[in-house]
């Protein structure tokens, strides 16, 4: 499949990106890893009169712990994300959820800021960003500014980002003592979309009660979910059983899936409830230290 | 219709040509250079029939723009022979009959090749998920895990 015809354009500077972005408006297109964009225009599902191909950016490509943070340039490689030691052993919920994004080819070019800016639900980091309660930093004419992660998600493939303004950076808070996270996507075969994914993240303090939750749903609803109401209930409550039970029932009422090939909206939305409370438990077994 | 003229060093060899900058990389390499060795399969980034080596690493060349590559290098199934040597993963894949049609050869035996040159001595666990962004429909999985075995233990 051959796609529509454009002109390339290939900037050698953040600035540079971002002045071609504000003169071309809405002709134009940002392509990073372009595994979601490249299949969409050879399905003219998208046909971008020009294209900014931001993959010169390099400085865009880091993974750094700083001032209470972990941030992650844009422009990052899932791959990479998958091999960091700093992610493997800190953010497990980000590594699982590098690694079962697509597969290993796609993986090597696909970024996470392109993950989070193609706006899709179906994609696997907006739900574990949701948990983690990341910042997402977009940089216009103006300079940066930061968005909330619940600020960000707007609609289907519709996010928060002017078009004038590129995502630079994932800015996450650093995990206290007695924190722990994970990602379960179910999927019908490996590099398919979900057909139900969930991040779970956890803070217990001394004895065991749980002072942070953080529970994100992919592809069971026109945006990226959070589970607010599971959260609030786990809030202030130890980890049993029947609290993580729970939370997962509340979760499963909080998705909004609808029925097709990946199956029944009921079948979704009982998935949603079993992988919150398996993710619940693996989050809360990292917490305790295990690894 | 927008052109450009990209130089791209294949299989150790410059390539210098105008062309459409919507020029997909795997039309580049087989209809401009003839190394059909590149196979299109699905055409949408799931089958891995068009995998090749991009600056040493593994991509799908349907969803890879020629002009990404400018600058850079690649490796097809093509630079895998040296001096008419076949290199080991060839040679497994035929001794321990890892194909039948021989359609996602090419893509299983680069998808591999970038497996081996990070982990040399993959587990089968970790050969099938190097392998799991290519499809074979010919039910082939076992003897190709072995013909990748096969690679590793000759080194």
């Amino acid at each position: 499949m051959i796609p529509g015809s454009f002109e390339y354009h290939h900037p050698g500077s953040l600035d540079e990106a971002i002045a071609l972005l504000s003169s071309l408006g809405d002709d134009a297109k940002v392509l990073s890893g372009g595994q979601s964009l490249i299949p969409m225009m050879k399905l003219r599902l998208a046909e971008p009169a020009h294209l900014i191909d931001i993959n010169g950016l390099t400085d865009l490509e880091y993974i750094k712990e700083s001032d209470g943070y972990l941030t992650i340039g844009a422009l990052t490689r899932e791959a990479d994300l998958d091999r960091s030691d700093v992610i493997g052993k800190k953010y497990a919920v980000i590594h699982d959820t590098a690694h079962v994004i697509a597969d290993p080819q796609v993986r090597n070019l696909a970024t996470i800021g392109g993950n989070l800016a193609h706006g899709d639900p179906a994609n696997d980091h907006p739900a574990t960003m949701l948990a983690l309660r990341a910042e997402v930093v977009a940089t216009g004419p103006n300079g940066p500014r930061t968005i909330p992660i619940d600020d960000f998600f707007i609609g289907p493939l519709t996010t928060a980002l002017a078009p004038n303004e590129i995502l630079t950076e994932l800015r996450i808070p650093a995990p206290t003592q007695g924190s722990g996270g994970a990602y379960l996507k179910l999927e019908r075969k490996v590099g398919d979309f979900a057909i139900a994914g969930v991040a779970a993240v956890v803070t217990l303090d001394g004895s065991g009660n749980c002072t942070l939750a953080g529970i994100g749903l992919t592809n069971v609803g026109p945006t990226p979910l959070r589970a607010t109401a599971a959260e609030k209930f786990l809030l202030g409550k130890p980890l049993s059983d029947d609290n993580i039970a729970e939370g997962g029932r509340m979760a499963g009422e909080a998705s909004q899936p609808t029925s097709d090939h990946r199956g029944s909206a009921e079948y979704k939305r009982a998935m949603v409830k079993e992988m919150t409370i398996r993710a619940l438990k693996k989050a809360k077994a990292r917490a305790e230290g295990e690894q | 219709m927008a052109k450009q003229t990209v130089t791209l060093k294949v299989n150790g060899a410059d390539h210098t040509a105008e062309i459409d900058q919507r020029l997909l990389l795997v039309h580049f390499i087989r209809e401009n250079l003839a190394l059909t060795g590149t196979h299109i399969g699905c055409d949408t980034t799931h089958c891995g029939a068009c995998t090749v080596i991009l600056d040493g690493k593994a991509v799908k060349s349907c969803t890879v723009f020629t002009v990404q590559a400018d600058g850079k290098e690649i490796l097809t199934i093509e630079g895998m022979t040296t001096n008419g040597k076949l290199h080991p993963l060839q040679e497994g894949f035929m001794e321990e009959h890892g194909l039948q049609c021989g359609f996602c050869t090419p893509g299983m035996i680069m998808s591999s090749y970038a497996l081996l040159q990070e982990n040399k001595n993959p587990t089968e666990e970790e050969i099938r998920w190097g392998i799991s962004g290519n499809l074979c429909r010919c039910t082939g999985y076992m003897n190709i895990v072995k013909a990748v075995q096969y690679a590793a233990q000759k080194g």
